[in-house]
């Protein structure tokens, strides 16, 4: 039984970062109209930056949560403003080949100065050690970053389905050009959208930092995942997005408990079964 | 040609002169031509894919390609984006009504922001239409036709933009609906809102407007006052086709 928990736990976190990337990537798909390839990348950065502040700067985890997405969200408007937005009305794979360029050329220069092997990045001292739960013993810091990840999610819902600020969003999603002859600023409202989902990935890339190493390829691997993970939530459904993210990690983590061999494969299974179903995704409106 | 029209005191709010607009290839204004006074209702009659759609939108900033000149309020707007023109109070009413699926009716609401003070209060606008108080957590497109319209027009009263743009508020809305919306247009204009109105529906358009012009083929080919409706009568039914 310990296993089943322990299995359910790596679950747990992993769904905590299919969650806040699939969630960016929704955002941005929504506004932008962009497959932001570049999601794993920039979620590497987040983590490389929390790695240059501690070794550089000498700036701590905590810190690090603030300043890593805010680093890396304004990295992502530079790449919205001199290169995403000339997309705009092309087709979709324009935007695929831009980002998925983008992130080639990221992960290649990381890669050039720091290989291709793990840097080590501690977990703070807050939060070491664990807990005796009687049933299984829970890492803290693992614990901590299912629960702050489920609190960012449900702040972004929360924003984008309950705010004003959301309201002009989603109004911008479905009719830019009717939006902005309102006078609201639209061009600003997708760069800042692009940060928004960006700095998410760099969230998810520091949180991940002291689980998973910091390595420049970190995110190439997760974000195949993710992307089976998005097309099964459906596109563009926030909510969609989180409950997606969180439930698949469990199924793999369930699976490898279950039937190990089929743990790397399960999320792909799921995803062809669902685009023969249902190929819009579980929670995906129509286009 | 259209100058002939007679007019009511009151200064241009808006001139526009030589404009042409383009669809990426299409050339679809060929030079038009006709002007706006403060308080005025002023009605666009033309056939279907005339050009008085693309008209509005050209002043509204939001066909890409544009030249001539259009002046609000003295100042030429014809290179400002779109959101600039709404700032300086210019509001607009899209054909098929812009109501957004995935806003309620309250947030599609107040989704246009404040451009200036002097905008109905939400008790002014539920005053002038009640039913859509009673449907404010209601999904946006799950209104009716007639309530999306009175929704598109409410929207855009908040704002205190005092020039309306209205592209065919009565297009396939039951009578007693577009009678609700004629005793708004009224009451908006005596309260000193200049309206600028594109309609294919002639008979509804002559219970409010002050002048018209009539748009053809890209170009404003005739222009006449209310007052003038009767001598123009013969003319009129040409240009139409009805």
């Amino acid at each position: 039984m310990q296993a089943l928990y322990a299995q359910l736990l790596v679950g747990l976190i992993n769904g905590s970062f299919y969650a806040l990337l699939s969630l960016g990537l929704a955002v941005i798909f929504g506004m932008l109209n962009i497959i932001n390839f570049a999601h794993g990348a920039l979620y590497m950065m987040g983590a490389f930056c929390a790695y240059f502040l501690l070794n550089v700067a000498g700036i701590g985890y905590w810190p690090a949560l603030i300043i890593a997405p805010i680093v890396v969200g304004i990295f992502g408007m530079i790449l919205e403003r001199t290169m995403l937005q000339w997309l705009a009305g092309l087709d979709h794979l324009y935007g695929l080949l831009l980002t998925f360029g983008i992130a080639l050329i990221v992960q290649g220069v990381f890669q050039n100065y720091f290989g291709s092997s793990g840097l080590p990045y501690a977990i703070p001292d807050e939060l070491k050690g664990g807990m005796n739960l009687g049933f299984m013993f829970l890492p803290i810091y693992r614990g901590w970053v299912v629960v702050f990840s489920l609190v960012v999610c449900i702040a972004t819902w929360y924003l984008i389905e309950k705010t004003r600020l959301g309201a002009n969003l989603r109004a911008a999603t479905e009719n830019p050009t009717l939006v902005r002859a309102f006078g609201i600023n639209v061009p600003r409202m997708i760069t800042l959208t692009y940060g928004l989902g960006v700095g998410l990935a760099a969230l998810a890339g520091v949180l991940s930092a002291p689980i998973n190493q910091v390595r420049p390829l970190m995110g190439a691997d997760l974000i195949i995942v993710v992307f089976a993970v998005v097309v099964i939530g459906g596109m563009g459904s926030i909510m969609g997005s989180i409950i997606t993210g969180f439930a698949l990690g469990v199924i793999e983590g369930l699976t490898k408990y279950f039937y190990p061999e089929a743990s790397n494969t399960v999320v792909f299974v799921l995803m062809v079964l669902v685009l023969l179903v249902k190929p819009t995704g579980l929670t995906g409106r129509a286009a | 040609m259209a100058e002939a029209a007679a007019k009511p005191a009151g200064a241009d709010i808006l001139s526009v002169s030589d404009l042409q607009a383009w669809y990426g290839e299409s050339h679809i204004l060929h030079g038009i031509n006709f002007n706006v006074k403060a308080g005025e209702v002023v009605t666009l009659l033309g056939r279907n894919g005339a050009g008085k759609t693309t008209t509005l939108k050209s002043v509204m900033g939001i066909i890409g390609k544009r030249t001539g000149s259009i002046r609000f309020n003295n100042e030429d707007i014809i290179r400002a984006s779109s959101d600039r023109i709404a700032r300086m109070g210019v509001a607009f009413c899209p054909e098929e009504r812009g109501i957004f699926a995935s806003l309620d009716v309250r947030e599609n609401l107040l989704l246009p922001p404040i451009v200036r003070p002097g905008g109905l209060s939400l008790d002014q606008i539920f005053e002038l239409f009640p039913n859509l108080k009673e449907r404010l957590n209601s999904q946006g497109t799950k209104l009716s036709g007639g309530e999306q319209q009175m929704l598109a027009i409410a929207r855009i009263l908040r704002t205190g933009a005092r020039f309306l743009m209205l592209d065919e508020p009565t297009e396939g809305l039951a009578p007693v609906i577009i009678q609700q919306i004629g005793h708004t247009i009224a009451r908006l204009k005596s309260e000193g809102f200049t309206i600028l109105l594109v309609e294919q529906n002639f008979r509804f358009a002559s219970t409010v407007a002050d002048r018209y012009y009539i748009v053809e083929h890209g170009k404003v080919i005739d222009g006449f006052a209310n007052s003038e409706l009767s001598a123009n009568m013969d003319k009129l039914h040409t240009y139409l086709g009805v």
